[in-house]
């Protein structure tokens, strides 16, 4: 039972608990897995989250910063000021719960057509994309100095990466060749800042409460490249849920976002954050097929994933609107 | 010749039996993958029914288009590889045309509930 590992270890990091109670698995895959727990306290009892990769699993893979990159940059936003958990421990081989780190709950909501539809978030809604653009160029200033070891990334390594994977699935997508094509063709080069980057800055991993951003989770994608990238992904149309006319998460317009950016004293290059909205679009679409892949290949031989492989024609009709668009 | 019903016939009334009878009494996480189910059961009804026309006027175009002849999957290669290599692009008379109908013929199996396919549903040439 994993409340005997953890009782011993929150002993370890917060003295007087007593225990811990409540533990339930929120997700995971076989190589990572998220658990919420109350950590029990003779002055209240504590909301936590364990976030780790169960033992015998080691390294990260291709592109993860690895759980232990993850804790250090979500205590530096956190330090920042930003809105990001407080990283309360980082696992230690004498705890016997693998690699990973325990952080604070916090309460909210990451469901996308919730925070999109329900009246709770009404109010938060019009002021989201200028908070997020403000909370971004956050992010983009966190000093390099204080970064963890992460991998770089530049556009057009980004562009032979996606087209690898694309033809590792020998399956011909005329649509994803023209994006490859446009991509190749507009590659902005090396860009002139080079940031931390967080890498799926969407919903999903965002907390949201009515009050706004409560916390941006998730840290597996972080690495260092051209800023502009993190803009670019939060305004694909896969995240807008419906909301079409909504670029940035369905809730909000670019120049809010930007207005956000501009605000926190950092410069929006547009017409690159245009490209990285095509990028991240194909990218996705690469995603949805490379599930298709492990759902036959590979032993999670789930509907969901399978399924998901349907959903690779959605991101073809949003390139098409992106540079084939049609006669209005 | 096999008897009926139909494939089509036989899929939907198990997915509608899903949908009224089951989806309603089962909770938790295995009601989401209950959804999930009956979406692939109605993917593929739609599929049985839209994809053979579907196929054969993308098969026309692409041998219009590339003047040459052969399977779909390979003729899609074909037009891949020219695309790739820059040797037909959105200035080529015909490809963006063949482009947005494949799509949307996809998506009318795939997923015709997207808000982009509908939109765009509504925006003919």
């Amino acid at each position: 039972m994993i409340e005997t590992e953890l009782t011993r270890c929150v002993a370890s990091f917060h003295p007087g608990a007593t225990g811990v109670t409540g533990a339930a698995k929120l997700s995971g895959g076989a190589s990572q897995e998220t658990w919420t727990f109350d950590i029990v306290h003779p002055s209240g009892t504590i909301g936590a989250i364990l976030r780790r990769a169960p033992p015998g699993y080691g390294a990260a893979p291709g592109r993860a910063a690895g759980l232990e990159a993850e804790a250090t940059l979500m205590q530096l936003a956190h330090d920042a000021g930003l809105p990001s958990p407080k990283v309360m421990h980082v696992l230690t081989p004498e705890d016997g719960l693998g690699r990973g780190f325990i952080m604070a709950r916090v309460e909210g909501e990451t469901i996308a057509r919730k925070i999109l539809r329900d009246e709770e978030f009404a109010k938060a809604r019009p002021m989201l994309a200028r908070q997020l653009g403000r909370i971004i160029a956050g992010i983009h200033g966190l000093p390099r100095a204080k970064l963890p070891q992460l991998r770089g990334l530049t556009a057009t390594k980004e562009i032979e990466d996606l087209a690898r994977e694309y033809h590792s699935f020998n399956w011909p997508r005329p649509v994803f060749d023209l994006a490859l094509r446009w991509l190749r063709d507009h590659d902005p080069g090396p860009s002139s800042e080079v940031t931390l980057v967080h890498g799926d800055f969407r919903h999903g991993n965002l907390i949201i409460g009515p009050d706004g951003v409560r916390a941006v989770l998730d840290w597996e994608l972080a690495h260092t490249g051209d800023p502009m990238e993190d803009l670019g992904w939060i305004c694909v149309n896969s995240w807008r849920f419906g909301e079409i006319d909504k670029p940035v998460g369905g809730f909000g317009s670019r120049e809010d976002l930007f207005a956000g950016y501009a605000e926190a004293g950092r410069k929006v290059d547009p017409d690159r954050v245009m490209f990285w909205e095509v990028m991240g679009t194909l990218r996705w679409g690469v995603m949805c097929c490379g599930m298709m892949q492990r759902f036959r290949l590979g032993p999670d031989h789930s509907m969901e994933r399978a399924m998901i492989g349907r959903r690779a024609s959605e991101t073809e009709i949003d390139l098409l609107r992106l540079l084939a668009p049609r006669g209005r | 010749m096999q008897d009926e019903p139909t494939p089509t016939e036989l899929i939907k009334a198990v997915a509608d039996f899903l949908r009224n009878e089951i989806a309603p009494a089962i909770k938790g996480h295995n009601s989401f993958k209950l959804r999930v189910g009956i979406n692939a059961l109605d993917l593929v009804t739609r599929q049985l029914v839209l994809a053979e026309a579907g196929d054969a006027t993308e098969a026309a175009r692409l041998k219009a288009l590339l003047d040459t002849d052969g399977t779909l999957m390979e003729l899609n290669r074909a037009l891949s590889e020219k695309i790739a290599g820059g040797e037909v692009d959105l200035k080529t008379a015909g490809l963006s045309e063949h482009l947005w109908q494949t799509t949307m013929d996809k998506l009318a199996v795939d997923q015709p509930n997207y808000a982009s396919y509908k939109r765009e549903l509504g925006n003919k040439v």
